[in-house]
């Protein structure tokens, strides 16, 4: 066996505290060891081809970098020891710079636990095994979870590139937040005037199967090829026969539902079409409110129905889908008011949330566009706009920033101006962050403009006095405390993930963080990519994000979904694990702990049991082989013999 | 104010000084204000609290301890409630008072005379004897007849008495007094 041991210096980020040269010294003792070297920097072209040049001179067999964590690296290497005729197998890599030469300050130190990382590997290497991928075939279909505009752009963009795609929305209409926004900044555009072409793209496009008002009940499989439950859930009305007219929505005599669409600013009918502009625009029935549900008798809705598509009977259906690849644009959500006692906590109707103020706003909202406020339905002449509601607030949890209320309350406060001319707003503000295109301008032109008085500032408290509130707050420029008379406050809340962010990250494999936003592969360089493969991520579903920045990362998603579609067959990663049959006693706990459902049991010709593992659905996690009695089971590149050798190289030398 | 000189006239010791004895971490303010919006006492402060809390990150001493603020607070803890950084400000507030005395630099001295009235009548009674309090601060102050209009509608309510009412087990508060006079002791 000969092995080459390459030591790199990684400019002073290793050699600062590690004294290469000598660790390169003692690498050369080590039995198999027939050449070591220090590099500058082994990961660049020269680095890379003086491994190859050694494979060839030295005749090497088996190749060790002691350089950073394997995760920057470890392909690179493993494809530059390939280009020079070894199984990528036959390398390893000692991670002496995360693991060594950043966390520690003592050279000596660092230089023996460095020569002790080298010793593992070369153990290691001497062990491994040549391992070789097998292929299989790719489902070229895509599943899209989260019809926001996030989402719709990846469908849009998949389908464009001549992909099946699969759209799965959980409320009655595509459009998300978009839909229920007034106008965009900092161009104030008509937000649904710009969204709705895209939200008829997505109906109409012959490559996308919407499924509205459904939700994902399982996912199995692995990158290529997925299994998808989806649950359409009953609508009790039949969305082949209903045509949106209407008729069932005006008709209906349970006139206080709550209406989800406009964040309970008004109510709405128990059958309800959500907005004009709605895609699917059917209608459903909340049997929260329904009195055919909730009290059994009634029934006007089926009877003024001219297609006769209601049906008081209907129930959840359930549907398998496959695709090979999955786009997660769930969204996000925003606080309750309630966690914000200081504010009121929602005890006044006249302090109300950004988002409640948009459909006030919004030409087709509960008063279709003309700003009054909810207790009295006057016009306010003084509205006072808190920003960071929540947001930024350790004390609730909530230490991140919500990266769009500043500038949404820049743009309503403009629009309070053009609304109501004769009003004066106020903005308290701890620091704006506009750093957008033409977004800074905007904050410049609701005060300078729009004559918006900015104070910086949090607000203490609010309270009713008279038929106002009183907003008590802080300007921090002035030194001083300062009160407003206010006839409206909006709070800019907070942006959280959905309240079932963590369940569902926990079918789909992939990680959330502390506040359940989906964590992506690399906060950098893979800003889309999960870690689960075939997971892509678009949208606030992985962090607070306004929407070019959400329709950025649909078409990023789009494209990587693309890119793993171009090939027709993939490559399955060799390292998973493997059943010896000869050692197997067919106990099949193996089965039961394996939480990808990667092993089935097989029968042997001789009628015996064993366990058996499905290459392309094994994440290689090693829970099998920690709870196999007899050691039957194995990780390929992980085996027994090989981490004892590890094992062995640190403790027994 | 006098430009502050940050690269000469920061005292980095009181900063510590401050973090230690307060548990508190001066860093955590980001200067939001709402200790300020919502202290019930601010009209009356030569600096707001949040500026004490910008002067103490600013290693300010001798701006804070001349400062009448520190003393004029009441210690309601609604800055400590409402402070989205979890500090603890009316602690801080709390400590500045102790240095300022520990250093000899009170700048409301009728404050302070009440403090230690208000204590030594706990200390020796277990309980407070509001004449013995009125009496003595008056007296101490120089403010003879500071609030005699009151006494005769209160003591009229029974609301206080001419005689001091002692607790049970009045030597068990006194001794809670040595306990902490003999750490206060250690810790000069």
């Amino acid at each position: 066996m000969r092995v080459g041991v390459f030591i790199c210096h990684c400019g002073n980020n290793i050699a600062g505290t590690v004294d290469v040269a000598k660790v390169a010294e003692e690498t050369r003792k080590l039995p198999g060891v027939v050449y070591a070297t220090t590099y500058m920097y082994t990961c660049s072209e020269p680095g890379q081809e003086e491994i190859k040049k050694a494979i060839k001179n030295e005749n090497l067999d088996r190749v060790v970098v002691s350089a950073c964590s394997p995760r920057m690296h470890e392909l690179t290497f493993r494809r530059t020891v390939e280009k020079a005729g070894l199984n990528r197998y036959f390398f390893e890599m000692a991670n002496i710079r995360e693991h060594v030469s950043w966390i520690g300050e003592n050279k000596e130190l660092n230089t023996n636990k460095a020569i002790e990382a080298v010793r593992m590997a070369v153990e290691k290497v001497k062990q491994n095994k040549p391992l070789y991928s097998s292929s299989f075939k790719i489902n070229k279909r895509v599943l899209v979870i989260g019809g926001g505009v996030a989402g719709m752009q990846a469908a849009l963009d998949c389908a464009d590139g001549g992909l099946e795609v699969l759209l799965v929305e959980k409320s009655p209409s595509v459009g998300g937040m978009m839909a229920r926004l007034d106008k965009t900044f900092p161009t104030i555009d008509c937000s649904i005037c710009i969204l709705g072409p895209k939200m008829v793209d997505v109906a109409q496009h012959d490559k996308i199967k919407l499924y509205a008002y459904s939700e994902i009940d399982e996912i199995k499989g692995y990158v290529g090829n997925y299994q998808i439950k989806i649950r359409k859930k009953a609508t009790y009305v039949d969305w082949t026969k209903c045509t949106g007219c209407g008729t069932c929505m005006e008709k209906c005599p349970s006139k206080n539902s709550y209406d989800h669409f406009n964040f309970g600013v008004a109510p709405t009918r128990a059958i309800n079409i959500p907005f004009p502009q709605a895609i699917p625009k059917k209608a459903k029935i909340d049997p929260d409110y329904c009195r055919q549900f909730v009290k059994g008798k009634c029934g006007v809705c089926a009877k003024v129905c001219p297609t006769k598509a209601i049906d008081y009977e209907m129930q959840d259906e359930v549907i398998t889908e496959e695709v090979g690849a999955i786009i997660v644009s769930t969204g996000y959500s925003l606080i309750d008011i309630e966690r914000l006692p200081e504010y009121g906590g929602g005890r006044y109707p006249d302090v109300i949330t950004g988002i409640q103020y948009e459909r006030i706003l919004n030409a087709s909202g509960p008063t279709s566009g003309h700003i009054v406020r909810p207790s009295d339905h006057v016009e306010p002449k003084t509205v006072v706009f808190v920003a960071c509601a929540g947001s930024r607030d350790k004390s609730i949890g909530i230490p991140y920033c919500s990266n769009f209320c500043c500038m949404y309350i820049a743009k309503q406060a403009i629009l309070t101006k053009d609304h109501v001319p004769d009003s004066q707003s106020y903005v308290f503000y701890m620091d704006i962050r506009s750093p957008g295109k033409g977004y800074d301008e905007f904050t410049r032109r609701a005060q300078e403009e729009y004559g918006v008085k900015y104070i910086r500032g949090r607000v203490s408290r609010i309270y009713p006095k008279g038929n106002k509130m009183i907003v008590k707050g802080a300007d921090t420029l002035l030194g001083t405390q300062v009160e407003v008379e206010a006839d409206l406050v909006v709070l800019g809340t907070a942006v959280i993930s959905n309240s079932d962010a963590g369940h569902m990250a926990e079918k789909l494999h992939i990680s959330y963080d502390t506040f359940g936003f989906y964590v992506e592969s690399h906060p950098k360089l893979r800003p889309v990519e999960t870690n689960t493969s075939g997971v892509f991520l678009a949208g606030a579903c992985q962090g607070p994000k306004d929407i070019p920045a959400s329709v950025c990362q649909g078409s990023a998603a789009a494209s990587k979904v693309q890119a793993l579609f171009s090939k027709d067959m993939l490559e399955s990663d060799p390292a998973v694990a493997k059943v010896n049959i000869n050692a197997c006693v067919g106990c099949l706990k193996c089965v039961k702990t394996c939480p990808f459902q990667a092993i089935k049991e097989k029968e042997l010709r001789d009628g015996r049991v064993v366990a058996d593992v499905i290459e392309t659905v094994c994440a290689g996690c090693g829970v099998c082989t920690s709870t196999c009695p007899c050691g039957a089971i194995q990780l390929q590149h992980f085996t027994d013999n090989q981490l004892l050798a590890e094992v062995n190289a640190i403790c027994l030398t | 104010m006098d430009a502050i000189n940050l690269s000469s006239n920061v005292d980095w010791n009181f900063i510590e000084e401050v973090a230690k004895e307060s548990g508190q971490n001066p860093s955590l303010c980001y200067q939001c204000g709402n200790c300020t919006a919502g202290c019930p006492y601010t009209q009356y402060f030569d600096y707001p609290v949040s500026q004490v809390m910008r002067l103490l990150q600013a290693g300010q001493k001798d701006t804070i301890l001349n400062s009448k603020s520190i003393w004029l607070c009441a210690t309601c803890e609604t800055c400590t409630t409402r402070c989205p950084c979890e500090i603890d400000v009316a602690h801080i507030m709390d400590t500045l008072r102790i240095i300022a005395r520990r250093e000899n630099r009170v700048s409301e001295k009728d404050i302070k005379l009440f403090y230690d009235t208000f204590l030594d009548s706990m200390k020796q009674f277990g309980r407070i004897y509001e004449v013995g309090i009125l009496l003595a601060y008056n007296l101490k102050s120089g403010h003879f007849l500071a609030d005699s209009d009151l006494g005769p509608k209160v003591m009229s309510h029974g609301k206080i008495h001419f005689f001091p009412k002692k607790i049970k087990g009045r030597d068990k508060v006194a001794k809670i007094f040595e306990r902490f006079q003999d750490k206060a002791k250690k810790h000069d």
